[in-house]
């Protein structure tokens, strides 16, 4: 019963049923272990849920949004917009100025580069020119970075330009604890705050816990999780990378190389503290992200371990991101565009000193 | 904010015996509430609506509280710009002295659940929606005393409680924004509505109309109000825009051309803009206004118009002067009195200029203050970040 329950939108099935989430949850802790897979959508989807539920305050704008959220809650607050990003999130951030807690789903982030004054400007900015008098409550959530052959305009990683301005709080989950509990405390941070998804993680499902499934669940902003200690070597990762870096650790794992596997999931505030802890353990560093390198997220890690743990690096920091040239659409091309694996895994062992050198450029 | 004062300083006076009351040597300001019927300049012109009569209700009271408003505002931009010159206020000022009639005229007709947003021509309209002098000066010097503690400066001026939500400094993002405040007055089921000002520079940008329909989609209650000084910076109307009919520009929205310089045709043209977006959604207001400085305070305000343009709208449409023949008019003041109101105005701005001078600037911490709301324990970090840095609360 539960394969079938998690293979359709959770809002949906579990509302036209009558049950909540953590009902089902209680169930299955009867029949069968704690763990219940969820996908990333379905988390997302009761995130949303429970935080409308749970604030009148709260509402959702966006592009032909979630049809469930919709029928429960209705058209004044679920709100369908033109295709007009400069003109609805203007709207938003000034509802959120009054007091009004919006979430705004842009379709990718390419398309909030049509909103992005108001989400520097008008959003992340205000409570500090006022010194404190205008807070913005919101939440701007939506797929970040490279889905599958959609081309150059449609693939871009905004983390690191959101990452880089003062008064946001920047996001990014890998599972579906990580959605779930990411997407609440964002609702509920009276910050604004960039929410950046996966396109291609919305299907993945992740075995979450009972703790996870229930209504009062939500994850600390600016803290990093360990999602697989090691002793050799620190990979930094956030959202879908998380998923190569925990496989390129199997594989070096069977080369007799441990590595510690960092979920950021909190691009700002950045957990520094956790990352420096974890290279004065192993002593290197290998950061990997899926976005443009130059300015990336992975340099400001970089920077800050040589500033703060400078004596414990026994290997230059190596740094996997995205090949430096627009996404181009043949799929060779784009694979070569984007981190594999066994990039990952090259990078660990030159931080090991276990690879030979580099290949000559092309 | 003057009214207690007239009543004031006139309670004794109307204990006077009438005879005395009757003589035009000391006949008082008068404060009567009785109601007076102003004709505006000119009629309005309509867009897709009914106009509203060109027959203002008003009183004497609520006149004279016009003359000192709108004169309080003259003389604190005036002195605004000696300050600038001094180097006491430094980067942008941009002044608003010839456009008091629109701030003012609004006032009169709203109360302070109503919202005003504008972008950074904005000094007066904050003084209008309750902000001090004080505040205000004190703000521009980039003093604690301001009321963004000096953080924000010149564009940047809030007064949340009493509806005012700045203060922008990006030409056009106000307008979106202030459909997202009417948005909540009807999200709260407020029977309110939103005032968002913008330039005739600025209606040209495109999010304006991305808001204007989404706002006419979803029925908000706001109310654009193109504050026409007929220069987008330096550029002219005529050189920017391809229909300078902004009341017209929305369309399907209906719209309303005001003068601009008419404080009671403001009044009038504000009432029943909000009477209207209540029951039918969004309106635009055109006020044709003009204003006597430059741009800002770098812009000189003359290499793109004549020196005879701007003594000539002095002349024959200044806002206050207007206020002052209808006040004498209707023997409501004399004109001594109304001198002393300006006299007194004049020492009210200068005691608060010296006031705002004794304010000191922010503390060094302040830097880090105000980032967020909630910080987590993060940390923050200024030029050098071994010599300085700070843990966000």
């Amino acid at each position: 019963m539960f394969r079938i329950l998690t293979q359709r939108v959770l809002g949906q099935s579990l509302l036209q049923q009558g049950i909540r989430p953590g009902a089902v949850a209680s169930a299955s802790r009867c029949f069968a272990s704690a763990a219940k897979d969820l996908t990333v959508r379905e988390a997302l989807n009761s995130a949303l849920n429970e935080e409308m539920s749970a604030d009148p305050r709260v509402l959702l704008m966006g592009e032909e949004i979630t049809k469930g959220l919709l029928d429960k809650y209705g058209p004044d607050r679920v709100l369908d917009t033109p295709i007009t990003e400069a003109g609805f999130t203007g709207i938003a951030v000034g509802a959120a100025y009054h007091g009004l807690r919006p979430v705004v789903e842009f379709m990718t982030f390419n398309f909030a580069m049509q909103a992005i004054d108001h989400i520097i400007n008008s959003a992340a900015k205000t409570y500090y020119m006022s010194a404190g008098q205008i807070s913005v409550p919101i939440v701007f959530r939506g797929p970040n970075g490279a889905a599958a052959g959609v081309g150059a305009q449609h693939s871009q990683c905004y983390a690191s330009w959101y990452a880089s301005c003062p008064g946001l709080k920047v996001l990014a989950p890998y599972s579906s604890e990580d959605a779930r509990g990411l997407l609440k405390a964002a609702i509920r941070d009276p910050d604004p705050v960039v929410f950046l998804e996966n396109e291609l993680l919305y299907g993945e499902a992740f075995p979450v816990s009972a703790e996870v499934l229930d209504s009062n669940f939500a994850l600390p902003i600016g803290k990093a999780k360990i999602e697989r200690e090691g002793k050799d070597v620190t990979i930094t990762a956030f959202s879908k990378m998380v998923g190569f870096a925990l496989k390129a650790a199997e594989i070096l794992d069977k080369e007799g190389i441990s590595a510690e596997v960092i979920n950021l999931r909190s691009i700002r505030p950045l957990d520094r503290a956790a990352i420096n802890a974890s290279v004065r353990k192993t002593n290197r560093l290998v950061t990997v992200e899926e976005g443009f390198p130059q300015h990336g997220v992975g340099a400001e890690i970089c920077t800050s371990v040589v500033e703060e743990s400078f004596g414990y690096l026994d290997a230059p920091v190596e740094r996997i991101a995205g090949a430096d040239v627009p996404m181009p659409y043949a799929a060779n091309l784009e694979r070569l565009a984007l981190p594999q694996v066994e990039d990952i895994v090259r990078a660990a062992k030159r931080a090991c000193y276990r690879s030979v050198p580099m290949a000559a450029a092309v | 904010m003057a009214l207690s004062h007239l009543s004031s300083t006139r309670s004794n006076r109307l204990l006077r015996p009438l005879a005395a009351a009757a003589s035009s040597l000391c006949r008082p300001i008068s404060t009567s509430t009785e109601p007076l019927v102003i004709e505006t300049s000119i009629p309005f012109t309509p867009h897709k609506c009914e106009p509203p009569s060109r027959s203002v209700e008003t009183n004497p009271q609520e006149l004279l509280t016009f003359f000192r408003d709108m004169a309080t505002m003259r003389r604190m931009e005036i002195a605004a710009d000696s300050l600038y010159k001094a180097k006491l206020i430094r980067g942008f000022c941009h002044l608003y002295d010839g456009q008091e009639a629109v701030c003012v005229g609004m006032e009169a007709s709203i109360n302070k659940k109503d919202c005003i947003i504008t972008a950074y021509r904005d000094h007066c309209t904050f003084l209008g929606r309750g902000g001090t002098l004080l505040e205000i000066f004190s703000e521009l010097m980039g003093r604690q005393g301001g009321c963004s503690k000096g953080k924000g400066g010149s564009m940047h001026f809030y007064k949340k409680e009493s509806g005012f939500y700045g203060g922008h400094g990006i030409v056009g993002a106000q307008v979106p924004l202030g459909c997202g405040l009417a948005f909540a007055q009807k999200y709260n089921k407020d029977e309110n509505v939103t005032f968002a000002l913008y330039g005739d520079g600025a209606a040209n940008q495109g999010q304006l109309f991305e808001a204007l329909n989404i706002s006419a989609l979803w029925d908000l209650p706001i109310i654009l109000v193109c504050e026409n000084n007929h220069y987008g910076m330096g550029t002219a109307e005529w050189r920017a825009a391809k229909s300078p009919s902004y009341y017209k520009r929305g369309d399907y929205v209906p719209g309303l051309k005001v003068d601009g310089m008419d404080v009671l045709a403001v009044k009038q043209a504000c009432k029943f803009a909000k009477e209207h977006v209540l029951k039918n959604g969004p309106i635009i207001l055109e006020m044709d206004t003009y204003r006597y400085h430059g741009h800002s305070m770098s812009d000189p305000g003359s290499t793109y118009r004549t020196r005879d343009e701007i003594s000539g709208v002095r002349q024959e449409r200044d806002p206050i002067e207007r206020v002052r023949k209808l006040v004498l008019g209707h023997d409501l003041a004399t004109e001594k009195e109304l001198k002393d109101i300006e006299k007194e105005i004049r020492k009210e701005v200068d005691e608060a200029i010296a006031k705002a001078k004794e304010s000191p600037m922010p503390e060094p911490s302040e830097l880090f203050t105000n980032v967020y709301v909630k910080g987590f324990g993060t940390e923050s970090f200024g030029a050098d970040r071994k010599e300085l840095r700070a843990t966000l609360p």
